[in-house]
Formats: C-alpha cells, structure tokens, sequence
C-alpha cells in the first residue's frame, strides 16, 4: 500500500509498513512472535484442562461402573449435535482468518458473526442439558439423588463433579471466546485488518479452535463410557 | 501477506473428515469391545484434534519453533498421566517380605466400591 508507506514515511521520517510495529524487523517477524506467544498461552491452557483429565482418568480407572451409569444419563443425541456445531464453528473460524489473509472484510465479518452464532448454540444447548440435570437432583452436593444405582451415589458424585467441572470449565472458555470474537467482528467490520495485518483474528481463532480441541477429548470422555455394555 | 494461505478445499475436507470421526467414534462406543472401547475412543479423539492442530490451527505450516513449544504441550501432558499412572495403576503390585505395601498405599483397583485407601 504506497500512500500508507508515503503518510507513515512523513509522520516518523522513515518508510515502512503502517502495520509492521517499530520493534519488528518484518512482517513475518511480527507474525510469528504474536502466533508463537499465542501457542506459549495455549500450552498453559492444555495443563490447565490436564490437571482435571488426571483427576477423571484415575477416578474412571476406580469406579468404572459409576462411570458406566452417569455417562448412559447424558445424551448422545446433544452431546453428538454440539459436537457438530463446534467442529461446524472451527471451519467457519478458519475461513474467518482465511478471508482476513486474503483481504475481504466483509467474508471475515460474515464468517465470525456465523462462528458467534454457532457457539451460542453450543451454550443454548448446554444449558437445557444442565437444566435437565438440575430437575433430576444429578448436581453433585447435599440434595444428589441416583435412582437406578444408590450404592454408587457416592462415585456417581464424583463423575458429575468432573463432568460439571470440565464441561463448565469449557463452557467459559466459550463464553470468553464468543466475546473476543465479538470484538474481533467489530474490529472487522470497521475495516481494521490487511493482509499484512490481521493478528487478532489469527490469535483468537487459535483460542476458538483449541476450545474445538477440548471438546473433542471431553466428548468421548463424558459421554460414550462403555456403552457399548448396554449392546452386549 | 504474512501467514500460510490454505486453500478453502483443504478446510472442507478436514471438516468432512472430523465429521466422519464423529460418527465413527459414536459408532464404535455401542461395538463390544471389552477393554479396547477406551483406548479405540481416546485414538479417534486424538486423531481429530492433530486434524484441527496441524490444519485449522495452521501449525503444519508454522515456524520449527511453534511445532516444538505446540509439541511441548502434549510431551508434559503424558509426563503427567504417565507419571502419576505408574503410581496409582502399581499399588499393591508388591508386598515387601515380612512387611506391608506401605501405609494406606494399598488400594484395590478395579471392582465397584474398593475406596481408595482400603487395606
């Protein structure tokens, strides 16, 4: 863009970029730092869910048969359909960031309004499985009640825990993700990024996508425990 | 322009790909498969996310450095499980001669209502 270079060249007396920051050399440069320290982020993220995973894997290695019961009391049917919203979402992210790269603002604002919608979705349909949750007395604490097994109630309790904890956990990261690519959609649709420049909707569609990732662990985990026991 | 630019087919076709998983995955939880319904599901989840990692997340097209610190994530994860596995899963394997597993290591693994600490 030379009448960018030409208005930033009189502002400071030398020619770069508008959009290279003067502590970079280039734009690459710039590029990696913002995305390696986006992933240095994420590692934490990945020990921060690992901390609970830890905890779930020893307590299903114990107590596989209440493991067993409190996943046949979830729904694959919504499970299965968030599922397929969130991996849905992960593309349209990915062609968020594809049409900042190649310039199209209008593509991103589509795609990231699209994206928000889809993980909205996902919270809606969260919250009704909660919901169902809460009317059976499945929240772990004083007033949990297991009807089918009694005598797993105490293990029972543990399941819920994780899984309330972990898909809690996940849910705000959700949450957090909706509301960065809400602003990142604004910043969109104010025409802020170039194909030289377009880091925030790179870095958080790094972060919506890792919240994809979990998911993609918390569903197997949570919901299909040993069904097929109830085949055979 | 910074950045790796995929092609928008490699995006659909990763999709398809997760979405095929999916039901690959919801599938094969109602097959017996004794002991292997765990590990089978836990290979399919691990598949997906290197889809999403390596593609969506562009680290297939990222700096040597961003796959080693990316790398790094998954390396102290199976320190982690690994690690503390090699404990719980081996309480109980040995009894010293004369002697006890250890105070309150010795936990039943397995069955339904084996607390942790029960002697």
């Amino acid at each position: 863009m030379p009448d960018g270079l030409a208005a930033h060249a009189d502002l400071h007396g030398h020619a770069h970029d508008p959009a290279l920051q003067h502590h970079f050399q280039t734009l690459d440069q710039q590029h990696e730092a913002a995305t390696l320290g986006m992933w240095v982020f994420l590692v934490t993220e990945v020990m921060f869910f690992g901390g609970l995973l830890m905890a779930y894997l020893i307590y299903r290695i114990w107590y596989p048969e209440a493991w067993a019961e409190g996943s046949e009391e979830l729904s694959i049917a919504l499970g299965g359909f968030n599922t397929v919203v969130l991996i849905t979402s992960s593309l349209t992210m990915a062609l968020g960031v594809r049409s900042a790269q190649t310039g199209t603002p209008r593509a991103t604002v589509k795609w990231l309004l699209i994206t928000i919608a889809l993980g909205l979705t996902f919270l809606v349909v969260k919250f009704f499985e909660y919901k169902e949750k809460w009317d059976l007395n499945h929240i772990p604490g004083p007033n949990f009640i297991f009807e089918g097994r009694p005598d797993l109630a105490p293990h029972l309790e543990i399941f819920y825990s994780l899984y309330f904890g972990l898909t809690g956990l996940h849910a705000l990261h959700m949450v957090v993700g909706v509301s960065i690519l809400s602003v990142v959609a604004w910043m969109a649709y104010r025409r802020r990024f170039t194909p030289n420049w377009y880091t925030p909707v790179e870095i958080s569609g790094l972060y919506w996508h890792f919240v994809d990732v979990v998911w993609i662990f918390l569903f197997p985990l949570l919901y299909l425990v040993d069904r097929a026991r109830q085949v055979s | 322009m910074t950045g790796h630019v995929s092609p928008k087919r490699v995006y659909y076709a990763i999709f398809a790909s997760l979405m095929v998983l999916t039901a690959i995955t919801v599938s094969i939880a109602f097959i017996p498969l004794g002991r292997l319904n765990f590990p089978v599901a836990l290979s399919i989840a691990i598949l997906k996310a290197t889809l999403v990692v390596l593609f969506f997340m562009h680290v297939k097209y990222s700096s040597r450095l961003t796959k080693l610190i990316c790398g790094t994530a998954f390396f102290f994860l199976l320190v982690l499980f690994g690690l503390t596995l090699s404990d719980y899963l081996s309480r109980g394997w040995y009894t010293a001669p004369g002697g006890t597993t250890g105070a309150g290591t010795r936990v039943r693994i397995g069955p339904a209502g084996a607390a942790p600490g029960e002697r």
